[in-house]
């Protein structure tokens, strides 16, 4: 987009976008800059009021407690000082200095970030330092560490363990701009020396799209899956055509574009991005190359969702998204086919649908520059994503197939394990009771400390369940901490259940559990509490439902001698 | 539109004047500055001349965009360039 474009947007009406508070500090003049990151804005549905600190006071700004910098809290700090910039600085440093010259940057951005940081609590966006190569020493700068160059990568290195030690300070990676347009692009020397604007026009807009992604991701707009055609988007040549020999992929024709492409796609998916197919194919033709050809990257496993039909795309999009439940703005979707992009485009607007090249050896470099799949944290949990999303894409599949809901609960052999809280579940325990907002009873949030403390407590009974069935392991999804108040009552202190082993009866089988143990330990009762949140209407009618009587101060109760055990598909597994 | 001419060349200009402060209103003349347009600004200027180098697809030196002391100046100059 162009920069003139971005600042005519300005004009335009910003209300009923969502607002975020982003404050600049920058140690050379920020306007266009500021005007750009707005108007990207705009284009980004997202409205974001932008403090600008005086000229090159960064420094100052942070200093001073009076600042507008705290007192606007802003949701958003960037800190941009330039490559430009720091040389000068360098240029002035004797050797010895230079040669510390990283280092000691990085101990002023500690210091800086650390001050923000005890004055609000902010995300704070650093922007990195496109690498200027000086000239002075020649290769040789890679030998010489009072060299700029050999400064600088260092600066870069020290920056992102910088930002890995520090959970809200994030890279906005200009250097990796400057890598794909190229330094004599990036600088406008004419720019710099009338008026001290750094990077050019036609960067500025890249720039402010790369901070609006994070910013983006961390509202939880990101995206989730891509969506692939299959015909000279994942192959070359068309299978039902070409046949199984003919279409391209490994040695033949262009075949070694599609399979650096479909290798570019399992780096995606290894790092947490469902993939699904869809398809003008028949089925079984179109999953022919998945099964038997022996250069294909990709396996039916890799893909959560298969679908090959003659309806149309946009009608197949709509049913992937049904099945996954994501959405649509959360989903990317690739086809080298113009048409079916514009019709996909138009039916479901939400959707992003990248303009690929029509060279497909240029689809991965093109893909990458699109600043598509951002993100804010990488975990364990994302490596599996893509399995537990076909493991459940199975069962709504296999579940249209019934018609009654016990015998399809019945079929799919479910199995669970009940234990304490021990060291290993820790960690998952405290995110469920950190993320449950639906059903979760009272909402009370604990650390991974408090829950070890409660574990050694003699008062209190912990249950974590594990649930799988015949198409996988759906993991912990279910948390419950007992009280023990007076001599023969249990108060449920927590009860969590993971959304996604809603209608499973866990909840029957959770119980079931439980007031057997309360009856082995001599409890004659159960009480349990209902705290209504904007979140968690869900369950309400809990436990009147599971069959507990009302008693005082808004509690249920559940007299052990007189319950009933329920029925549910669960079997208990005591391994 | 001619490029030949002083009077051609500002004609094109103030058409880039009136996208890049985007204000349709806007006439220039040989002897405007920046004083007389009010969108017209430091910050403004460096898209104008970015502007008019693309339209143009010629390239000023840093000290000739310091130079233009009204749009006549800057018209000469792109004369120069053009035919240069």
């Amino acid at each position: 987009m162009e920069f003139n474009k971005l600042k005519k947007a300005l004009k335009n009406d910003f209300t009923g976008l969502p607002v975020a508070g982003v404050a600049v500090l920058a140690d050379s003049a920020s306007q266009l800059f500021c005007q750009a990151l707005k108007g990207c804005g705009y284009f980004n549905k997202i409205n974001l009021n932008i403090w600008e600190a005086d000229y090159d006071q960064l420094l100052q700004t942070v200093l001073d407690e009076d600042s507008a910098l705290y007192a606007k809290h802003p949701r958003y700090v960037i800190i941009y000082q330039s490559s430009k910039k720091l040389i000068n600085t360098f240029y002035k440093k004797d050797n010895q200095q230079k040669r510390s010259f990283a280092a000691d940057q990085i101990g002023f951005l500690q210091m800086i970030t650390s001050k923000i940081n005890e004055r609000v609590d902010t995300n704070i966006i650093i922007i990195n330092y496109p690498e200027i190569y000086d000239g002075i020493f020649g290769n040789f700068s890679n030998k010489t560490e009072s060299s700029f160059l050999y400064q600088v990568r260092k600066l870069n290195c020290l920056l992102m363990d910088f930002a890995i030690s520090k959970k809200n300070i994030n890279i906005c990676d200009l250097s990796a701009i400057q890598n794909f347009t190229g330094s004599n692009t990036m600088v406008s020397e004419r720019l710099y020396v009338n008026t001290d604007n750094v990077l050019d026009l036609e960067i500025l807009p890249v720039l402010a799209q790369s901070i609006a992604d994070i910013i983006l991701a961390y509202s939880g707009r990101f995206k989730k899956c891509i969506i692939a055609d299959l015909d000279n988007t994942l192959w070359g040549g068309i299978i039902g055509d070409d046949g199984l020999e003919g279409i391209q992929i490994g040695e033949l024709g262009i075949g070694k574009a599609f399979s650096h492409f479909q290798k570019w796609i399992i780096q995606l998916k290894e790092r947490g991005i469902i993939l699904a197919v869809c398809s003008k194919n028949t089925d079984h033709i179109a999953k022919e190359p998945f099964e038997k050809h022996p250069d294909m990257e990709l396996k039916l496993d890799d893909i959560a969702v298969f679908v090959a039909n003659w309806n149309n795309k946009a009608d197949n999009i709509r049913y992937i998204q049904s099945v996954l439940n994501i959405g649509f703005d959360s989903m990317v979707f690739l086809d080298d086919n113009p048409a079916e992009r514009e019709i996909v485009r138009r039916e479901i607007p939400d959707i992003t649908v990248p303009e690929l090249p029509e060279d497909p050896s240029e689809y991965i470099s093109f893909l990458s520059q699109q600043g598509l799949f951002e993100t804010t944290s990488f975990t364990e949990e994302d490596t599996r994503r893509n399995k537990q999303y076909r493991e459940e894409a199975d069962r709504t599949v296999f579940q249209q197939a019934f018609t009654d809901e016990a015998a399809f609960l019945e079929s799919l052999d479910m199995a669970a394990v009940m234990k304490p809280i021990d060291n290993f579940t820790v960690p998952r325990a405290a995110q469920l009771t950190q993320r449950s907002n639906q059903f979760n009873l009272r909402t009370v949030r604990y650390t991974e400390d408090q829950l070890k403390a409660l574990c050694s407590d003699k008062d209190v009974l912990t249950f974590a369940t594990n649930l799988h069935d015949k198409f996988g392991d759906y993991g912990l999804i279910s948390l419950l901490i007992l009280k023990k108040i007076g001599s023969d009552t249990l108060f449920i202190d927590t009860w969590i259940m993971s959304c996604r082993v809603l209608k499973r009866n866990v909840e029957e089988f959770v119980l079931n559990h439980i007031v057997e143990t309360a009856k082995a330990n001599g409890f004659k009762k159960i009480t349990g509490e209902y705290m209504p949140t904007p979140k968690n209407g869900l369950v309400k009618d809990h436990y009147q439902n599971l069959g507990f009587k009302p008693a005082e101060n808004n509690t249920w109760e559940l007299n052990i001698k007189e319950y009933t055990f329920k029925n549910n598909f669960i079997k208990t597994n005591h391994a | 539109m001619s490029t030949n001419t002083v009077d051609g060349i500002l004609e094109q200009v103030n058409g880039i004047f009136k996208d890049v402060l985007d204000n349709d209103d806007i006439v220039v003349y040989s002897t405007s500055t920046a004083d007389d347009i009010d969108e017209w600004d430091s910050l403004s200027h460096i898209q104008l001349v970015v502007a008019v180098e693309k339209h143009f697809k010629i390239r000023f030196t840093a000290a000739e965009i310091n130079s233009f002391k009204n749009v006549g100046e800057m018209c000469e100059g792109i004369l120069k360039k053009i035919n240069g």
